[in-house]
């Protein structure tokens, strides 16, 4: 794992360290072992430490790590033979939001996600996982596609928001996304979405309108990032931080506000020091909430799902 | 008209304000486009468009009530209050400090007002979005505004107007803002699923996430001349391509040429336009051919029909 961040350093100093003495342990039988372990034991629970309390511009950092897993990741490792389906039919295929069919611990599933790209080639053909319009009608076109064989909608969001240009404007992106939430809303069979990096805007709800939505821990969803927050209100991008506070979009925040069901835990020092881990509970959270969500009526979970979202934001039952 | 010419100016002056200090106040507006001076009294009789270079001003709800329904037809639909400043937000000031500013100000819960009555005798109820509330933002009471004005259509059988207004979500609510995009389609499906007709008048600016939901899903997009109507706002989107945005990117005629709005309508065509659609839908069959279509003259309210209103509702 290649990239740190600022506050990780101190941590992967003592890493370093421990590295070395190891190095120099095994060719010197230098009863060194003692000192290692208390080195290793100290580094750990300064990981564990640092990221039990991670400010929220600090997960914001960790929520865009390029090392974290991304779609391709997690399409791989739980849809072995996923099967990429392409294209709006009218204008493109757009590489931001990959979809396809495939076989998902036995069951056949519709997923869907953002696909930020892992290298710099790679970014710039996924758009740093920016979609334009014919990528949220590419997703509305297999959703329904979905619902007519019931198949079950599993949705991965990780993107910093749709992506601004002349294109996509001239092309509807508003419309689009508008359609995108309207044909989530309006499915038959169950759909769970997992926010599993950056949650951006109205490009990230435009697939995450579902009967279940889970967030990775450290994972962020936002109306708005914190650079653009701050630069709005405090006129000040690097106000960022403060923006980062006062926004409250951390997995935490948005359980608490009720936004969404339930945080997946991430392995001790994030998703990206671990990352079969990460998908690997991601894929346990995706199973049990789809087998709950088995056999409940399409009509039910239509009408399920709507009550959910008018109930956010509304006083508990009184 | 010069749509072409009415957008050079009128962001900068919008700031500064309607008229200027050294003017004697109510007597005398500038047109914030072509700049020339107006008399108050006739800018309001022609539904505040200047009359020099047709440029449309910004109104707000109460405006578009009374140039919409029938004459002393509507009143208005009360939308619950909620808990206002969820999220406790403070930037350089207190969300709740501008939320009290802008209820001040204009008198309103929030921005979005919605009042029920006719047109064209046609049972109506109509949603105005008011951008001199934090501009036109859209948050959890909006939200709720939303629903509780599409619900009181499907209740009363009536057609949901929507004039839309908005610089898109209200940060200061955080998610919560951003919830309100699903949270008013839904009410939009009610409206749909009860066969009635869902129109939406696009006025400037409407942008972002109220563009990105109940804004795009209407039966049939209206837009006013020269609106700015887009996702990503101007500055952003050249910031992120760096290059110049081509002339009438994102006005309402633009959008009608790339498909996404049906009429570019002037305003005093507007109440015309809405009866003529609405009877359409909801009288698809005359018992006797009508005696003359609605007039298509100016119909916005005179300078009587002001006077007339303060008593009225
Ligand atoms: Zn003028």
């Amino acid at each position: 794992m290649s990239s740190l961040l600022d506050f990780e350093k101190p941590i992967a100093e003592l890493e370093g360290k421990v590295k070395e003495l190891r190095h120099l342990a095994d060719s010197s039988d230098s009863g060194l072992d003692e000192d290692i372990a208390k080195l290793e034991t100290r580094a750990a629970k300064m990981l564990a430490q640092t990221y039990a309390k991670l400010t929220p511009w600090q997960k914001a950092q960790v929520a865009r790590h390029p090392d974290r897993p991304h779609f391709k990741d997690y399409a791989a490792a739980l849809v072995p033979d996923f099967q990429p389906l392409a294209g709006d039919r009218s204008f493109a295929d757009d590489a931001a939001i990959q979809a396809g069919l495939g076989r998902f611990r036995g069951r056949s599933i519709l997923l869907i996600g953002h696909e930020r790209g892992s290298d710099t080639e790679e970014r710039v053909r996924h758009n740093f996982g920016m979609a334009r319009p014919e990528g949220y009608r590419k997703a509305i076109r297999l959703m329904r596609l979905a619902e007519r064989f019931g198949l079950p909608v599993v949705t991965l969001v990780d993107t910093m928001g749709a992506h601004p240009g002349i294109d996509a404007e001239e092309r509807g992106q508003a419309e689009a996304i508008a359609r995108s939430i309207e044909c989530c809303l309006d499915l038959a069979v169950p759909v769970v979405s997992i926010i599993v990096g950056e949650g951006g805007s109205g490009g990230a709800i435009a697939l995450a309108v579902a009967d279940r939505v889970l967030m990775l821990e450290h994972s962020i969803y936002s109306v708005i990032s914190p650079e653009g927050c701050a630069a709005i209100l405090w006129r000040s991008a690097e106000k960022a931080a403060d923006a980062a506070e006062a926004l409250r979009f951390t997995a935490q925040d948005l359980r608490e506000y009720r936004l969404i069901d339930e945080i997946i835990p991430e392995p001790v020092g994030g998703a990206h020091r671990a990352r079969d881990v990460t998908i690997d509970a991601v894929g346990d959270a995706i199973e049990r909430h789809l087998a709950d969500l088995e056999g409940v009526p399409g009509l039910d979970l239509r009408l399920l799902r709507r009550e959910k979202f008018l109930a956010m934001g509304r006083p508990a039952a009184a | 008209m010069n749509w072409l010419s009415s957008y050079v100016r009128p962001k900068i002056r919008a700031l500064v304000g309607q008229s200027r200090p050294d003017l004697p106040e109510n007597l005398w507006d500038q047109c914030a486009s072509c700049e020339r001076m107006i008399f108050h009294r006739d800018l309001e009789a022609n539904g505040r468009v200047c009359p020099h270079c047709g440029y449309h001003m910004r109104v707000g709800p109460e405006f578009r009530f009374r140039a919409l329904f029938d004459e002393g037809s509507w009143q208005r639909v009360e939308a619950p209050r909620v808990a206002a400043d969820p999220l406790k937000f403070r930037d350089l000031k207190r969300y709740s400090d501008r939320l009290k500013e802008a209820q001040n100000r204009t008198k309103a819960f929030d921005a979005l007002e919605a009042a029920a009555g006719t047109v064209d005798g046609l049972p109506t109820v109509i949603a105005v979005m008011n951008f001199d509330f934090m501009t036109g933002t859209m948050g959890t009471a909006l939200g709720e505004a939303f629903i509780t004005a599409a619900r009181h259509a499907v209740e009363t059988r009536s057609a949901f107007l929507v004039v839309t207004a908005s610089g898109g979500a209200r940060m200061q609510e955080g998610a919560l803002s951003l919830m309100q995009m699903a949270r008013t389609t839904i009410a939009v499906q009610e409206i749909k699923e009860a066969g009635l007709p869902y129109i939406v008048l696009l006025t400037d600016p409407t942008t972002g996430g109220v563009t990105a939901s109940f804004a795009m899903l209407g039966d049939i997009h209206l837009a006013e001349p020269a609106a700015m109507i887009g996702f990503a706002g101007p500055r952003v989107i050249e910031q992120t391509i760096r290059e110049k945005l081509p002339n009438g990117f994102q006005r309402a005629e633009y959008l009608k040429e790339h498909g996404i709005v049906d009429l570019v309508v002037p305003r005093h065509e507007m109440r015309a336009t809405l009866a003529r659609l609405l009877g359409l839908l909801l009288r698809p069959k005359l018992e006797s051919p009508p005696a003359a279509e609605v007039t298509s003259g100016p119909e916005v309210a005179t300078e009587d029909e002001m006077a007339n209103v303060d008593a009225g509702q």
